[in-house]
C-alpha cells in the first residue's frame, strides 16, 4: 500500500467517523451492507475502466453498455427462457466484442480513445432503446432464478455477495495488473509507448487487452446491475456509471495520462465515492446536490494530492542533494 | 599603453561581465568554486567540461536562476552578489537551449516575438502581424538566414530553428548569447551554418557562450575556451592553445589515451544482408547494406539522409516499402521490434528519452522489459530474477547508481545509455544498431560505450553505427558506409577514412 493508498484510507476512516458521529445510522448494518454492494458493483466495473486508464485511454461507453447488456441479459433470461449461465456467456462475448473493436479502432486505425468511446455511447444506448422498443425490461411476476439471485443479489454471512464479487475480481485483477508480465507491459505502455514498442512489447495487443479487460466487467457489472434493479428503463440505466468508474481511478490515484495507478488505489477510491453518496443520504443534504458534493470532494481530492506530490518532490530533492554524490549538482 | 589606437582597441574588448571568486554549494557538494571569468563584447568562448563539471551551475548564475554564495558579478561596471531573472535579461543574457523552445504551428515572425507581439485595434490587443514581420525580417538579414519572417517554423531545419532562437535573443538586444550544446543533434552541413551565425553574432559585437562536447568544432569556432572539471577552472585556453588533447587532458585531468582506432577488427561472416531496401525516407531509393560479424560499420551522412529510417525498418519499427532482409544467409520478415528482437538484431534508438528508456521506471525493470519470459515464473514476474539479471548487468557495464531499483530517470545521460544497452547485452545479440550512440553523453562515458561497442564485436557481433560525429564515425569504425537520399553513396575501408571523404560522399560526389 502507497503512501497515497493510506491517505486516502485515512480520508475514508475520517469521513465515516464524522458521518457515524452525526448520525449513528451510518453504522447499522443494513446500511453497510448496502453500501457494501454498491461499491461491490461500481467497483467491478472501476476495476475495468482502470485498466484502459492505464494505458493513457478512456473508456466513456460503460453507462451504455451495462444499459445494453442489462436489457439484453434480462430480456433473455426473463422472456426468451434462455438459461442464465448460457445469457451470461453471450453478454460476456459481447463485451469481449466491443473491448475488441475500440481497441482496434484505437490501435490499428489511431482513432482517439475518447471519440471512439464516445461513438460507443451513443451507439449502445441507442440500441439498448431500440431493444426494448424504449420499456422498461423487467422479470414477470414470480419469475425466480434462485442461483442467479444468490450469486448476484443474495449475501453470505451478511456480506453482499457483489461485494464478494469485487474482492475476487480485485485480487486476481491485482495479480493481473501488479504480478504478470502482461501488467508489467501495461505499465509501460502507459509510461511511453514508444520506448515499449523499442523494447520489443507488442504495444497494440496490450492496448486492445486493457480495452476487451473493461468490457468483460463491465459486462460483470452490468449482469450486477441488472439483478438489483430487476428492471431496466434503457434510456437511465446507467446513465454516468463510466464518469463513476473514471471518478474512482482518478480518486484512487491513477492519471489519464497512463501508466499510473493501483488497484487498491481504485478500490479506495469507489469505496470513498460510494461513501460520499451515503453521506448525501444520511446527512439530510438535498440529493439533487449529490453529484456536486461529489465533484467538489474529488476535485478538493485532486488537488490536495497535487500539492502532496510537490511538497514530497520538494523534500526528496533538497534530501537527495545532500546525498548526492560530488559529481551530481552540475549536470 | 603606449598607442592611442591599442587604448581603443583594448577599450574595445573591455570585458562587460565579469565573475569573480563565485562560489555555488549544494548541499554535500560544492558546484562551483572560486570561478572567475570575464566576457568582453565580440567574444567567442567555448565552456568545456565533463557532465557534472559545474557548467549548468554557471549557467543557472548566470540566468539569475541560482544564486551564488559568494563572488562577486559585475555587469558594466556594477557589482553585485547575484542575479535575477529580469537582471540577466536587461544585461542582455539570452540562452539557446539544446531543446528549443519553439512553436511548430507558428511562422517564424510569431516565434520571435512570442509572449511579446507588437499590438494594435487597442483594448482588442490584436497582434499588429504586419509590424511583426517587419520587425522580425532585418533580426534574419542580420544572422544572413536564409529564410523569412513568414516561413513556417515546421518547414525549418534544426539549425534554422536555432537561428530563430538567436534572432529572438537579439530583438531583446542580447550582448551575451550563450549556446547550450547547440550542435550536438545538428549534421555536419547544419553545423556549419550555426558556426557561420556565431561568426555573425561575434561581427556585431554580441559576445557568445558556446557550450559543446564536441571538441573539434570548439577548436573551430572560438577564441577562447574555459575549462571547467569538478567546480572548479581547469584552465583558460587562448586562440593559439586551443588543442583537441589539451581541452581533454584539462577536462579530465589526465590524457586521454585512444582506446580505439589502432583495433584490429577480426572480421567475420556477413550476418545481415538487408538488399533493396526502400523506406518512406526515400521511396524510390533501393538501398544494399551488409553487416558482417566482429565488425563495427559506421553509417555516416546527413541528417535526414535516411539512416534513421534504415535502422527502424531492421528493428521492425516501420515496415520496408520493399527489399528483403538475410539474416545469417536466411531470408527473414521482420515485421515488429518484437520479431527483431527475437532474433537476435537489437537497436539503440536515437531518442534515449523518448524510445530507449521508460524515465519512471526503475533500472532493473527496463533491462529485463524486452525479456520478461525469462524473468518470470509461469506468467508472473520474479523480482529476484529479474534483480539478478539487473546486478550482473550493473556490474558489467559499470552503471552508477545507488541501486538496480532506482528510478532511471534520475541518472544521468550516459548511465541511461548504459541500461539502455544493458537491456540488450542481458539478451544475445547477433546484430547491434547504434543510433547516435552517445549523444548528450559526457567524454568519459562516452570512451566506455565506444569499450562496450568494440567488446560486442569482439564477441562477434556485426555493429552498425550511426553518428553524425566525425570524430566518433573515424576513430571508432572499422569500415564507414556512407548514405545520400537514401542510397549508400560509397563505402570507405580504414585506409580512407577522412572528413573530407565522408564529406563528399553524404553530399553525394565520389571520391575524386
Amino acid at each position: 500500500m502507497t503512501k497515497k493508498d493510506l491517505g486516502l484510507l485515512i480520508l475514508i476512516l475520517v469521513v465515516g467517523a464524522v458521518v457515524a458521529a452525526i448520525n449513528p445510522r451510518f453504522l447499522l448494518p443494513i446500511n453497510l451492507a448496502n453500501t457494501a454492494n454498491l461499491v461491490g458493483m461500481f467497483g467491478i466495473s472501476a476495476l475495468g475502466q482502470a485498466f484502459v486508464i492505464m494505458t493513457g485511454g478512456i473508456e466513456l461507453s460503460v453507462g451504455s453498455v451495462i444499459a445494453l447488456t442489462g436489457v439484453l441479459f434480462v430480456d433473455l433470461v426473463a422472456n426468451q427462457n434462455v438459461p442464465w449461465p448460457l445469457a451470461l456467456a453471450i453478454v460476456l462475448v459481447m463485451g469481449v466484442v466491443i473491448g475488441l473493436v475500440h481497441g482496434l479502432l484505437i490501435t490499428k486505425l489511431r482513432l482517439q480513445p475518447f471519440v471512439v468511446t464516445l461513438c460507443g455511447l451513443l451507439i449502445y444506448r441507442g440500441l439498448a432503446r431500440f431493444y426494448t422498443k424504449d420499456s422498461t425490461a423487467g422479470f414477470g411476476f414470480g419469475q425466480k432464478f434462485p442461483e442467479l439471485e444468490f450469486i448476484t443479489a443474495g449475501r453470505s454471512f451478511g456480506v453482499p455477495n457483489s461485494f464478494i464479487a469485487l474482492l475476487i475480481i480485485a485480487v486476481i485483477m491485482w495479480v493481473v495488473l501488479h504480478r504478470s508480465i502482461f501488467g508489467r507491459h501495461l505499465y509501460a505502455v502507459g509510461k511511453n509507448e514508444e520506448a515499449a514498442r523499442y523494447s520489443g512489447i507488442r504495444t497494440s495487443v496490450v492496448i486492445i487487452a486493457a480495452y476487451v479487460i473493461c468490457q468483460v466487467l463491465t459486462v460483470v457489472s452490468a449482469v450486477y446491475f441488472a439483478m438489483y434493479t430487476r428492471s431496466i428503463a434503457p434510456s437511465a440505466h446507467g446513465n454516468f456509471y463510466e464518469l463513476y468508474a473514471i471518478a474512482a481511478a482518478v480518486l484512487g490515484g491513477f492519471s489519464l495520462r497512463g501508466g499510473e495507478g493501483s488497484i487498491i488505489g481504485a478500490l479506495l477510491g469507489v469505496v470513498l465515492l460510494q461513501e460520499l453518496q451515503n453521506l448525501v443520504n444520511l446527512l439530510g443534504i438535498p440529493s439533487s446536490l449529490n453529484f456536486a458534493v461529489m465533484g467538489t470532494v474529488i476535485l478538493i481530492g485532486v488537488i490536495a494530492d497535487q500539492q502532496l506530490v510537490r511538497f514530497r518532490a520538494r523534500r526528496t530533492n533538497d534530501r537527495k542533494q545532500v546525498a548526492a554524490l560530488p559529481t551530481a549538482a552540475g549536470e | 599603453m603606449t598607442s592611442v589606437a591599442a587604448t581603443a582597441a583594448h577599450d574595445l574588448r573591455q570585458p562587460f561581465l565579469s565573475l569573480a571568486g563565485i562560489r555555488k554549494a549544494y548541499p554535500g557538494v560544492v558546484a562551483l568554486s572560486d570561478f572567475s571569468m570575464t566576457v568582453s563584447p565580440g567574444e567567442v568562448i567555448g565552456l568545456v567540461g565533463e557532465n557534472g563539471a559545474g557548467k549548468s551551475t554557471l549557467m543557472k548564475i548566470l540566468g539569475g536562476v541560482a544564486a551564488p554564495d559568494a563572488g562577486m558579478i559585475t555587469i558594466d561596471g556594477v557589482e553585485r552578489s547575484s542575479l535575477n531573472v529580469a537582471d540577466s535579461m536587461k544585461a542582455g543574457i539570452a540562452f539557446v537551449h539544446q531543446e528549443l523552445n519553439l512553436f511548430d504551428n507558428l511562422d517564424v515572425a510569431a516565434n520571435i516575438f512570442i509572449g511579446r507581439e507588437p499590438r494594435r485595434g487597442g483594448f482588442l490587443a490584436l497582434v499588429d502581424n504586419d509590424r511583426m514581420h517587419a520587425m522580425a525580417a532585418p533580426l534574419l538579414r542580420r544572422l544572413g538566414a536564409g529564410f523569412g519572417p513568414s516561413t513556417p517554423l515546421a518547414d525549418l531545419s534544426l539549425a534554422q530553428r536555432q537561428m530563430v532562437e538567436i534572432a529572438k535573443a537579439l530583438s531583446m538586444d542580447a550582448r551575451l548569447v550563450i549556446l547550450d550544446e547547440p550542435t550536438s543533434s545538428l549534421p555536419i552541413s547544419e553545423t556549419e551554418r550555426l558556426l557561420e551565425t556565431i561568426e555573425a553574432l561575434r561581427g556585431e559585437g554580441i559576445a557568445v557562450i558556446f557550450i559543446s562536447h564536441r571538441l573539434h568544432e570548439i577548436e573551430r569556432a572560438v577564441e577562447r575556451v574555459v575549462v571547467l572539471r569538478d567546480g572548479v577552472l581547469a584552465g583558460n585556453l587562448d586562440r593559439g592553445e586551443i588543442t583537441h588533447d589539451r581541452m581533454v587532458k584539462l577536462m579530465i585531468g589526465r590524457d586521454l589515451k585512444a582506446q580505439v582506432g589502432t583495433h584490429e577488427a577480426k572480421v567475420g561472416p556477413v550476418v545481415l544482408a538487408a538488399k533493396g531496401i526502400r523506406t518512406e525516407a526515400y521511396p524510390h531509393h533501393e538501398l544494399d547494406i551488409s553487416l558482417r560479424s566482429g565488425e563495427i560499420l559506421g553509417l555516416a551522412g546527413l541528417v535526414g539522409a535516411g539512416r534513421t529510417e534504415l535502422a527502424r525498418v531492421l528493428f521492425g519499427i516501420d515496415a520496408p516499402l520493399g527489399g528483403s532482409i538475410a539474416l545469417e544467409g536466411a531470408d527473414v520478415r521482420i515485421p515488429s521490434a518484437t520479431e527483431a528482437i527475437k532474433r537476435g538484431v537489437f537497436l539503440v534508438p536515437e531518442d534515449r528519452k523518448a524510445a530507449g528508456v521508460l524515465l519512471d521506471l526503475p533500472i532493473a525493470e527496463n533491462i529485463t522489459l524486452p525479456d520478461l519470459g525469462t524473468h518470470a515464473t509461469g506468467l508472473l514476474v520474479s523480482r529476484r530474477k529479474e534483480v539478478a539479471t539487473a546486478e550482473r548487468e550493473r556490474q558489467r557495464l559499470g552503471i552508477r547508481a545507488p541501486s538496480v531499483m532506482t528510478r532511471t530517470g534520475s541518472l544521468s545521460g550516459g548511465n541511461q545509455q548504459k541500461v539502455v544497452l544493458a537491456k540488450w547485452l542481458a539478451m544475445s545479440p547477433k546484430v547491434m544498431i547504434f543510433d547516435e550512440p552517445t549523444r548528450g553523453i559526457d567524454i568519459g562515458a562516452k570512451s566506455e560505450i565506444y569499450r562496450l561497442m568494440r567488446g560486442l564485436a569482439d564477441n562477434g557481433v556485426a555493429v552498425l553505427m550511426i553518428s553524425s560525429d566525425m570524430e566518433e564515425v573515424i576513430g571508432v569504425s572499422d569500415r564507414i558506409a556512407v548514405m545520400h537520399e537514401g542510397l549508400i553513396s560509397g563505402t570507405l575501408d580504414k585506409k580512407d577514412f577522412s572528413q573530407e571523404n565522408i564529406l563528399l560522399l553524404a553530399v553525394g560526389r565520389s571520391i575524386g
